[in-house]
């Protein structure tokens, strides 16, 4: 199998890297992570206007830019290695994904335009209260009133349900799982900001009783479809893992260099070394892993070669950058340890977007099954 | 230094009769603290006349055996004026002069002088006798410029202890001097230093033209570090000792937050977890019998390994264990209800497991740092308990001031 970047995705890398070096410095992080919205409309207007990233993967028929995993994968990472604070993940990634998957025409053509202009921040609203990841746990109720639906149930976790503009949300018609869209003014809804381990990334709880909803989906059980948006967003999201891990190695790395102690750069400590060794490996196999994946997607791999490429990258490089953010707190001794030191907005995020969409445990089972142990 | 000879008998009715005289549940901290110091039963082995009676340091543990029998308030030196208790009154009582006894030791009991520690700089962490705070002389006084760092309590100190270099023309080790810094003189900047949790339980210290009486430098000049490492071999024993129970401690926490969670995973998540905790559960326990087995070879004269394994072990124990808790927890790791409010800690907040077991994910990063890092720590078990070679020293035999220190 053959992955290598072309010359144009290296452009694409440093363009957006230029582009977020610029608007998405530690300073802008730390401004944008303390406040309720959690991203500045001004940088989210200007990478729709000025980097058309919203429109990455939405078909140039609908407005965007047409691309597939491979370069969200780039995107991505940039993003990750950035920390970026922007509701990139839950409006251009995991939306759009469910609306290309399951999403009928009509909606499509609604709401993928907005996304792809910047206009609108959409999410996915996907896990019940006190349920798993799979779309198998689905809870919410949709009940029929007349020709409008009627959700109940509460959505927790939700990328940005806060401040979306288009609310989907996965929920139970009968025994199908289904795609609807609830308007953010609805009655009945309720939106709460999660005080998050995290705070570069907003998660909501949306509670709905009885709200009024548009089904959005094309008919029929949409829990496969449901379930790829997810797997492709996942692979997405091992991405992000691999910039962030990568920029913790080199942070780790030039502090080795840099800093003296006994006279000498602890660099030259073997103790030192040898964690930042350990840590190449790690960066190195992760990026092996979410490539992989992109790849495989951007090839449409088969629906159980999908999932297990899914699940390798999400598992391996959600353990890598943990282990990899870990080490580096520990690299820069105390410093590491202050709030002042970008460390800690890391090893939260790593530790966070090891949770999302599955544990490791739960991604290796799946592969554990795929593999047929 | 010999002791003095007093019964368990007679040393428990000395304390009953301070008990019977003032009592902890009636009157305040520093009064009854002040009393008990009085007595001698501060420190017992201090001398007399300095709270003490010129005892064996081991009976210090019958008199609070019976301060606890005898009221229901008690007051730990921990939660008193753990650095003034713990390493303060010692170098006073050994360095100090009598004035200083006179004026600063009971007050270092009873809490009314919170002490604090500075030897820690931005440059010099593990190697905190690369320090570069400079004290010059001047006329009577010594004047001071610097910066320390991860100086816990210096915000409602009265008083420092000070390392600082008074000559850097020799080797790092032989120009450092030891002094008492009033906390409240000119010059002394105490600002917070938050770390990850959002909280600052420790401070940065910024010493401006800083003046001290040369009377306030404890030991000779240039016995700086030997003053010092006193006292950081107290605090490097004070940690890793494990919990003192069976199945308590940080495990003790994970599994009780187990018995909580464990139905709400899957099958396979549930199995590896399981296994995860006995892990963890055989490691605490093994950490506590080690600890009680180097208690037992120390009484019994002979100190062994047991005695350094304990830091390094704990450190990298207590991660795990903690990162093990936050598994446990599952998707709601994603949720951190205590916030980052930048603030001093409140100890009364996190009351319940779910929330303490977050705190501690994060907090507990530091273990393997604060008191010794792991990668100094195995340095030490390597090289003074197994007697292999160290590593060349690059900086030992030559001046300060021509070892190469960085930005």
């Amino acid at each position: 199998m053959d992955f290598a970047f072309t010359a144009e995705h290296e452009e694409l890398r440093q363009t957006v890297r230029r582009f977020l070096e610029d608007k998405s410095d530690e300073q802008a992080v730390r401004a944008t992570m303390v406040t309720e919205r959690g991203y500045s409309e001004d940088v989210w207007k200007q990478m729709a206007e000025q980097m058309a990233l919203q429109s990455m993967i939405v078909p140039e028929k609908h407005g965007g830019a047409g691309f597939g995993p491979v370069e969200l994968s780039i995107v991505l990472e940039e993003m990750g290695r950035a920390l970026v604070c922007a509701p990139y993940l839950s409006t251009a990634v995991l939306a759009v994904n469910a609306l290309l998957e399951a999403g009928s025409p009509a909606a499509q053509k609604a709401i993928l335009p907005a996304i792809a202009s910047g206009q609108a921040v959409a999410t996915v609203a996907l896990v019940d209260a006190g349920c798993g990841w799979s779309i198998d746990d689905v809870e919410t109720r949709a009940e029929e009133d007349g020709k409008a639906w009627r959700l109940t149930g509460t959505k927790v976790h939700v990328l940005d349900g806060h401040v979306a503009d288009v609310l989907l949300v996965a929920a139970l018609a009968g025994d199908e799982v289904a795609l609807f869209r609830v308007e953010p003014g609805a009655d009945n809804l309720e939106r709460t900001l999660t005080p998050t381990l995290d705070i570069t990334r907003k998660l909501a709880v949306v509670k709905m009783s009885g709200t009024q909803a548009t089904r959005v989906d094309r008919g029929g059980d949409q829990t496969a479809a449901l379930r790829k948006a997810v797997a492709l967003t996942t692979i997405a999201l091992a991405a992000e893992q691999v910039g962030g891990a990568q920029k913790c190695l080199e942070m780790s790395t030039d502090y080795a260099k840099t800093r003296l102690q006994f006279g000498r750069p602890i660099g030259s400590f073997q103790a030192i070394k040898h964690r930042c060794a350990d840590m190449l490996v790690e960066v190195e196999f992760a990026k092996s892993a979410a490539y992989h994946a992109a790849f495989r997607a951007a090839e449409k791999a088969d629906e159980e070669e999908l999932q297990a490429a899914a699940s390798m990258a999400k598992s391996y490089c959600s353990e890598a950058y943990f282990d990899v953010t870990a080490e580096t707190i520990q690299v820069h001794g105390g410093m590491g340890f202050t709030w002042e030191h970008p460390a800690h907005l890391y090893f939260k995020r790593a530790r966070s977007t090891s949770t999302l969409f599955g544990s490791p445990v739960e991604h290796r089972e799946k592969l554990a099954d795929h593999l047929g142990l | 230094m010999g002791h003095v000879e007093m019964s368990e008998q007679d040393l428990r009715a000395r304390t009953r009769t301070l008990l019977q005289k003032i009592s902890p549940d009636t009157v305040d901290q520093y009064t009854f603290r002040g009393a008990q110091y009085d007595h001698g039963l501060a420190w017992v082995h201090f001398p007399e006349g300095y709270g003490g009676l010129g005892l064996n340091p081991k009976m210090q543990a019958i008199v609070n055996d019976e301060m606890r029998k005898g009221a229901t308030t008690f007051y730990e030196d921990l939660n008193v004026n753990p650095i003034g208790i713990g390493m303060g009154a010692p170098v006073v009582l050994t360095y100090g002069t009598e004035e200083m006894k006179q004026t600063l030791l009971k007050r270092i009991f009873t809490g009314e002088d919170i002490w604090c520690q500075l030897f820690s700089e931005p440059s010099a962490g593990s190697d905190v006798a690369g320090l570069t705070s400079r004290a010059v002389r001047d006329g009577d006084d010594w004047v001071v410029n610097g910066q320390k760092v991860w100086t816990t309590l210096a915000h409602v100190s009265r008083w420092g202890m000070l390392v600082t270099r008074t000559n850097p023309d020799v080797p790092k080790h032989m120009g450092l001097s030891y002094f008492l810094l009033d906390m409240k003189a000119p010059g002394v900047e105490v600002v917070p230093l938050y770390q990850i949790t959002a909280e600052a339980e420790f401070n940065e210290v910024f010493l401006n033209d800083v003046r001290i009486p040369h009377g306030h430098m404890l030991g000779k000049e240039g016995d700086g570090w030997k003053v010092a490492i006193t006292t950081l071999m107290n605090e490097r024993t004070a940690l890793g000792g494990g919990s003192g129970r069976k199945g308590g401690g940080p495990v003790g926490v994970l599994m009780n937050l187990w018995k909580k969670n464990a139905d709400a995973h899957a099958p396979t998540s549930r199995a590896v977890l399981r296994d995860r905790i006995t892990q963890l559960y055989v490691k605490s326990e093994l950490l506590r019998l080690t600890s009680a087995r180097a208690r037992a070879a120390g009484k019994a004269g002979n100190p062994g390994p047991e005695g350094s394994v304990g830091k390094l072990a704990q450190a990298e124990l207590y991660k795990k264990v903690w990162e093990c808790g936050l598994d446990v927890i599952g998707t709601d790791a994603l949720v951190y209800e205590p916030g980052y409010q930048l603030r001093r800690p409140e100890a009364e907040e996190r009351q319940d497991s779910l929330s303490y077991a977050k705190y501690q994910f994060l907090r507990s990063r530091a273990n393997s740092i604060e008191g010794g890092t792991s990668e100094i720590m195995r340095n030490i078990l390597g090289e003074r308990i197994l007697g292999l070679p160290g590593e060349p020293r690059v900086d030992k035999d030559i001046a300060f001031k021509d070892v190469p220190r960085g930005g």
